[in-house]
């Protein structure tokens, strides 16, 4: 099967005479509202259904059939109205900086899912599908926060020296993948699956360690890391915004740039469109699985650097959160490019945060998160469906997400 | 993919079979280096390192048994080195046909794993008891949802659909069961119900990939992102505000089966069990027969072979894909109800805790055949349970390298460290007529 994002011929073609309205871009970009439109639909619809005030309400709708109506309402009209204040801006706040903490909140969340979901996208060019982000990440903030904690140097040395622990670790993880697809054929989404286990086992042995495990705790986190090697808050104390999502712009520039102007980019293309075509014109494909995994394994541990340096300040369990999941959702819905992944991550970013607000103000639980943004990805990946069901017309391609191989060959 | 043979497609010969290659072709010495480093750690470890003078005890019979066995008690450090050197012979017999340009049969390998793994066994125990009936229970008890997952997985495959949602489908076979039995106060209602659940993520895996082309991967991942938002969301909102009439199912007894429920060891590990344990063997057999000895089974192969071939002589393909995709999310659903009314008793959020993932690996260890994902299931099932034993008698080895055993297994498998693993052709692959 086609190995990138590929536009595939419609087998139901528009005929010659349908207008060309829209450009294809336009047409995707309309794809997208209206997949994140039917998304929220279908994620308020299970909000009014399961809120106890709406079944009280449906009790006696054949006498009062508006009350059931209205209780649907203020269920979901109150849950994604705290949706948009988390995420956002919160009007009720009493101070300027109070009403727009919520969008620095977002774009905090965002920038470890931008930086994995670059990790995802890239390899997508290459024809690689990384489910491993999530191990990737774990690495790379074992790598950083080790640095983190250990060591004592001066300010700037430090947060360099720990950033680049985690791109190493990270990017040594992600090498892993490559390698064993380059020498053994082994398929990269069965062993980034597995890898993500091997990395969460290993990270709770490591917080076991006295080497990692905070003195005087029995559970399993690690030391806070050092005041200069944590990410500089870019808006002082009133916002958790720091540094990091800088850093995340940057690498989504450095993954354009990568990709479009450079030799390597070119080849990695030329690796995902067809391997033995590649293969033929001299480009190194087994290089070239190793090096843009080992990439991407970078990328993913710059996340795990952003938790630990940035947000947690501290290594735990559970400190790659399934951002390496939600990386793959954010890829999806980027569709592959840095642009793209970064949009998309600001957007779940958002998701996450005034989900946070939701869950807090209104009971609502935060997992109606999960539910709208893998339905939007669900949506996006199949155009026809979401054309169907709001009956427009195709702007001439059907263009189906398909990004991997068979496990086979 | 790293070698060309790879993209080769079925006739690639069995690989296990003890049959001479073509003259000429390169012998892999894998499995001979692979397995002489195996007994080499067995032998040093578990024979020249471990403590001398002590004994290792394994209890052969539950408190309750009525015939009581006597332990079996066997000197660490002797039997680690009978063992090893055991293993020894095994892989140098690999060796000698390796050099004689044959491969490695199955049952050698089988044989050595299993003696390994005994006397991984003896080391780790030395010195202290563990019950092996209790030890073998609890692990078939944790390989029943891998077993339902894996055949799960190898249905969809077989027929050229991916399934990474397994663990979607094991989720919400556990929710739904356990909202239906709490709800209806009859576990059979609940039931039902887990394949009901486990179809219906199955029929969304079904129309995206089927019907609308979309990568099988990417569906699988999303939709396992989608149940655990749909479950949770569901638990959060009525499973834990009205536990007691949401989420309190009870769970099934166990039924001692006569006669065979009362032969030592055996006995009470494989015939004394809930009724979704007996489902078990006959979802394992029945899918066995039916995709390798029925006109059904050889058309679901065909599809996941060959789709443009099976097109021509006239089956459907994507209808088969689309059946067996189904058939495959009830399968997984059954399983699913096995965490909450065959063990636990209620629904936990994520209550699946990564095992459709281990089902999955299961399916790939067990080269995507029903009996060979049953014996991985098994197997994986086993290193799990007999890692949370360890760590309460206490072990040489920390916990968590015991849990990480099944993924780097499959690592290995699909590296072809330990053999080759070979994927149906067309797995993966959309089949759009032209």
């Amino acid at each position: 099967m086609s190995t990138s994002v590929t536009e595939q011929a419609s087998p139901s073609a528009p005929g010659p005479e349908v207008r060309r309205t829209r450009s294809p871009l336009l047409d995707t970009a309309l794809v997208t509202f209206l997949s994140f439109v039917l998304a929220l639909a279908i994620g308020a619809v299970l909000i009014a259904v399961s809120d106890p005030d709406v079944a009280e309400a449906a009790g006696y709708f054949f006498a009062q059939p508006v009350d059931t109506l209205t209780a649907a309402w203020d269920s979901v009209w109150g849950a994604y109205v705290a949706l948009f204040q988390g995420a956002v801006f919160d009007g009720s706040a009493s101070t300027v900086q109070g009403s727009i903490r919520p969008l620095t909140e977002s774009l905090t969340v965002a920038a470890p899912l931008i930086v994995a979901g670059l990790a995802v996208a890239l390899p997508f060019k290459a024809g690689l599908f990384n489910i491993g982000a999530e191990g990737q990440i774990i690495l790379g903030a074992i790598g950083a926060a080790y640095l983190g904690f250990t060591f004592s140097l001066p300010w700037g040395v430090h947060l360099l020296v720990a950033v680049l622990g985690a791109l190493l670790l990270g990017g040594l993880w992600g090498s892993i993948v490559g390698l064993l697809k380059a020498r053994t054929g082994a398929h990269e989404v069965i062993v980034t699956i597995m890898l993500n286990y091997v990395a969460r086992f290993l990270l709770a042995y490591l917080l076991t360690t006295t080497a990692f495990q905070r003195p005087g705790r029995n559970d399993p986190i690690s030391p806070t890391v050092d005041q200069n090697a944590q990410y500089p808050l870019l808006l002082g104390g009133w916002s958790r915004l720091h540094l990091g999502f800088v850093v995340a712009l940057v690498a989504a520039a450095f993954v354009w740039w990568l990709l479009n102007r450079s030799v390597l980019g070119f080849q990695l293309r030329a690796v995902g469109a067809n391997p033995s075509a590649a293969r033929t014109a001299g480009i190194k494909v087994e290089r070239s699985y190793v090096l843009v995994m080992m990439i991407a394994g970078g990328l993913a541990g710059l996340a795990g650097s952003f938790q630990v340096l940035g947000t947690e300040k501290a290594l735990s369990g559970g400190v790659s959160a399934g951002i390496g999941f939600d990386a793959i959702t954010v890829a999806l819905l980027g569709r592959g490019s840095p642009t793209g992944t970064v949009l998309a991550g600001i957007l779940f970013g958002g998701l996450r945060a005034g989900g946070v607000t939701m869950q807090a103000r209104t009971g609502t639980p935060i997992d109606i998160v999960l539910v709208v943004q893998s339905l939007i990805v669900l949506f996006v990946a199949a155009p026809p469906l979401v054309r169907a069901i709001f009956r427009i017309r195709s702007a001439g391609s059907v263009d189906t997400l398909q990004v991997s191989k068979g496990w086979g060959a | 993919m790293g070698s060309v043979s790879a993209t080769l497609t079925p006739a690639a010969a069995p690989q296990e079979a003890a049959v001479a290659t073509e003259p000429g072709a390169p012998v892999s010495r894998k499995t001979p280096i692979s397995l002489s480093l195996f007994a080499a750690l067995a032998v040093v470890v578990f024979g020249v390192l471990a403590p001398s003078g002590v004994s290792s005890t394994f209890a052969l019979s539950l408190p309750g048994d009525e015939t009581q066995l006597t332990p079996l008690t066997l000197p660490s450090q002797a039997t680690g080195f009978a063992l090893g050197a055991l293993l020894a012979v095994l892989a140098a017999y690999s060796w000698l046909l390796a050099l004689q340009r044959r491969h490695t049969p199955a049952w050698l390998t089988i044989v050595f794993g299993g003696v390994w793994l005994f006397a991984f066994l003896v080391w780790a125990v030395a010195d202290k008891a563990m019950s092996l009936t209790g030890l073998l229970q609890g692990s078939l008890l944790l390989a029943v949802p891998l077993v339902f997952g894996s055949l799960s997985g190898v249905l969809c495959e077989r027929a050229g659909v991916i399934n990474i949602a397994i663990e979607g489908h094991l989720l919400a076979g556990a929710f739904l069961s356990a909202v239906v039995a709490s709800l209806t106060g009859n576990l059979w209602a609940g039931l039902i119900a887990g394949p009901v659940a486990g179809l219906l993520v199955a029929m969304l895996l079904a129309l995206f990939t089927v019907r609308y082309f979309v990568d099988q991967i990417i569906v699988g991942v999303v939709l396992n992102v989608l149940v655990i938002g749909v479950t949770g969301f569901l638990y959060g909102r009525l499973l834990v505000p009205y536990q007691d009439s949401w989420n309190s199912p009870g769970t099934f007894a166990p039924i001692k089966i006569p006669l065979l429920g009362d032969i030592p060891v055996i006995g009470p590990v494989l015939f004394d069990q809930s009724v979704i344990v007996y489902l078990m063997y006959v979802v394992v057999t029945v899918v066995h027969i039916a995709l390798f000895k029925t006109r059904y089974g050889l058309r679901v192969r065909a599809v996941g072979e060959h789709p443009a071939a099976a097109d021509t002589v006239g089956i459907r393909v994507n209808v088969v894909r689309a059946r067996n995709v189904l058939i495959a999310g009830a399968v997984a659903g059954v399983g699913g109800a096995f965490f909450t009314l065959g063990s636990v008793g209620a629904f936990g959020k994520e209550m699946t805790a990564g095992k459709g993932f281990i089902a999955l690996a299961a399916m790939i260890f067990g080269r995507w055949t029903p009996l060979g994902a049953l014996a991985a299931a098994l197997l994986f099932g086993f290193a799990d349970n007999l890692q949370s034993v360890l760590s309460i008698i206490g072990t040489p080895i920390p916990s968590e390298f015991m849990l990480m055993a099944p993924y780097l297994a499959t690592i290995f498998a699909v590296a072809g460290l330990v053999g080759r693993v070979r994927a149906p052709a067309a797995d993966g692959k959309p089949y759009i007529k032209s």
